[in-house]
């Protein structure tokens, strides 16, 4: 079970406006692993995670999740996604956006928890407008304590969150990929020794 | 039998729908049906302005026909025929499919506006007036708005293969639509009767009259044919021209 | 699940920022109100352009509102959550539409008539007015979402929209004008009634797959 990878990609190549973002991607990533993507801005990081989400159809090569071909299951039933957006409107709350997240994904979940671990605690109910853009990130991030999905799609998740913020979300990325999960984010901030890397914008591309 | 012609066409969808085949093929293609498709505009065109007879009630006027009624057929067969392609490319993401749409738009819409005005200096000596809210002319103005909303769209997203998706969902609403635009223009005419003049009867046209005027519409149907082709081959060379296989085909 | 909880979303939205609802109704309004100052304000003239004028200004309100269907979802990154989500997008969509037009086209059609009165139309018209209208104007959202969801993100919005859409508006106009003018003249209307039925049956089971398609397309996929 665990030598089967978890999303294997065969010669993933992008361009856009007739510039090649990445090219000759083959890329196999296992359960229990955390992966970076990397490269200056530009090189195609949030493209590839699209791509992956589903979001993005316009790509050569192929990419499989090979755990999940058997069964006939969607995808994206296994997939967390965040974007580099938030995706919270303004005049809802927190909890109002996450409610209809979970609606959507058919997860039942109390949110009131995860809010209050990220420090969001009194803020429930308040409209998202006036909240800063830190904690913006936090209602997303709240997601990774609240949805159960294997696979997580984190898009710069770290923009905007104070030193404190980010180790917790080190911390949660770690424990996800300790119990079997596997983590893809894009970021210029490789948090530990044992997360490996996808670097884009270079002759090739370079997995390590 | 049946099952050979089926296995036929599927092989054909196939082949004509990778960008590779179409280009080459459509090359040799084109040798044919230019000569072809020009032959028969002429003929049609001459044998129509200058020799057929001239109409007992509209006299001469009435010889637009041969360039109005093959404009206006080509622009609803070629705005049938994006949405066919739109149907094709949005249900099995043919990439061909969306490059015809994008070939098919600017004619499309030359033969409405043609068909507009041809039927504008006709009506000026039967109806005494450049435009009247006809059925016929009126189904053409929206015609002519739909390609015009399709070929917006091409152009307003940067990404051609999305624009070549936005444009096939358009077309195949638009062609649901244009049947129901057809029926209610219609009606909206019965409705406001009284403007309205019958001009083409429903009396049989004498073959002599008939006969260039199908040659003409075989023309310009032809005529439509190679720009889509010519137009098709264009875009595939914009978008492979990276692709080895294109290079050597143009060496 | 899926289409309760965006139906209750978007309710809840709109509640947040009521001028969403208003602003359409006085553009209807307003629009209405141009056309005896343009044209003239002798009362058997007005009757007769009435229904025109009046479903004339109907499309434009809703097409000028439709255009923000997706906007504010797009932009906060909300659309991206909705499409990766492992549902069928088809139910969000209805909902979207449903409920886009329970708070910018309901408040048109029961101003319809108001307009109708002061535009001399018959006051036995008055209530095929407010039929065609309810009938009619969710088509109009439906078909206009369609448009909305190949255009959005792109800057040119506005503009493109009207001209992908208006052409798609002209059976509706057609049919809701002429019942109107139909029943100020007496005549029955049951069946373009019908046809105006027909037509949103058709457009409210079509369109919210159209759209799921156009935010894909849009989205780049």
């Amino acid at each position: 079970m665990t030598d089967i990878p978890v999303l294997q990609t065969r010669a993933l190549r992008c361009e856009r406006d007739d510039r090649e973002l990445f090219a000759g991607l083959n890329w196999c990533a296992s359960a229990g692993e955390i992966w970076q993507i990397a490269g200056p801005n530009g090189a195609g990081k949030t493209t590839l995670i699209r791509i992956l989400a589903g979001l993005h159809g316009f790509y050569d090569g192929s990419f499989t999740w090979p755990q999940w071909l058997q069964s006939d299951a969607d995808p994206r039933e296994k997939l967390l996604y965040l974007g580099h957006k938030a995706g919270l409107r303004d005049e809802l709350t927190p909890l109002e956006n996450l409610q209809w997240w979970l609606a959507l994904h058919a997860q039942q979940a109390d949110p009131m928890a995860a809010l209050a671990q990220l420090g969001l605690a009194g803020y429930e109910t308040v409209p998202c407008a006036s909240l800063s853009a830190g904690q913006k990130r936090r209602v997303a991030l709240s997601l990774l304590w609240i949805v159960d999905k294997p696979v997580w799609l984190l898009d710069e998740p770290f923009t905007a969150l104070d030193a404190d913020g980010v180790t917790l979300i080190e911390e949660r990325l770690r424990q996800h990929a300790a119990s079997g999960g596997l983590v893809i984010y894009s970021s210029h901030h490789r948090f530990d020794d044992a997360v490996r890397h996808v670097r884009l914008g270079g002759k090739q591309v370079e997995l390590a | 039998m049946l099952s050979a012609v089926w296995q036929t066409l599927t092989r054909w969808y196939h082949q004509w729908g990778s960008p590779r085949y179409f280009f080459q093929y459509s090359g040799v293609l084109l040798r044919w049906l230019w000569p072809l498709a020009i032959v028969a505009t002429m003929t049609g065109l001459v044998w129509g302005l200058a020799f057929a007879p001239a109409d007992y009630q509209q006299g001469d006027s009435y010889r637009i026909i041969f360039i109005h009624v093959p404009a206006a057929s080509a622009a609803l067969l070629g705005y049938v025929s994006m949405g066919v392609a739109g149907l094709v490319g949005l249900v099995w993401r043919m990439k061909m499919a969306d490059i015809m749409i994008k070939a098919i738009a600017p004619f499309g819409a030359i033969l409405a506006a043609v068909a507009l005005i041809t039927g504008a200096i006709w009506g000026k000596p039967t109806w005494g007036t450049y435009w009247v809210w006809d059925a016929r002319l009126t189904s053409m103005l929206l015609m002519l708005f739909l390609y015009l909303g399709v070929i917006a769209l091409i152009n307003a997203i940067p990404d051609p293969r999305q624009a070549g998706r936005a444009a096939s969902l358009l077309s195949v609403v638009g062609v649901i639509n244009v049947v129901i635009v057809k029926y209610s223009v219609q009606w909206w005419q019965s409705l406001h009767q009284g403007s309205t003049l019958k001009v083409v009867g429903e009396t049989a046209m004498p073959a002599e009259m008939l006969s260039p005027l199908l040659i003409s519409m075989l023309g310009i149907y032809l005529l439509f044919a190679c720009t889509v082709l010519v137009r098709a081959r264009t875009e595939i060379m914009r978008r492979e021209r990276k692709s080895q296989w294109l290079k050597e085909a143009l060496q | 699940m899926s289409f309760v909880a965006t139906v209750k979303r978007e309710l809840l939205l709109a509640c947040r920022r009521p001028a969403e609802i208003i602003n359409p109704l006085f553009f209807f309004v307003m629009v209405v109100a141009m056309f005896p100052l343009g044209v003239s304000p002798k009362a058997e003239l007005l009757s007769v352009i009435a229904p025109g004028v009046i479903w004339v200004a109907a499309l434009l309100a809703v097409l000028l509102s439709v255009e923000g269907l997706f906007r504010a979802d797009h932009e906060s990154g909300a659309l991206e959550q909705l499409l990766v989500a492992p549902t069928n997008l088809y139910l969000p969509a209805l909902a979207k539409i449903l409920a886009h037009w329970l708070l910018t086209g309901l408040p048109l059609v029961l101003v319809g008539p108001l307009l109708g009165y002061m535009l001399h139309l018959p006051v036995s018209a008055s209530s095929t007015l407010l039929l065609a209208l309810l009938l009619g104007t969710p088509t109009l959202t439906a078909i206009g979402a369609i448009g909305v969801s190949l255009t959005v993100g792109l800057r040119s919005g506005g503009i493109l929209l009207a001209l992908l859409v208006l052409p798609l508006y002209v059976p509706v106009l057609v049919f809701g004008a002429g019942v109107v003018s139909y029943a100020a003249n007496g005549l029955p209307v049951m069946g373009l009634l019908a046809i105006l039925a027909a037509l949103l049956l058709a457009s409210l089971t079509l369109a919210p797959a159209a759209v799921a398609a156009g935010l894909r397309i849009s989205s780049g996929g």
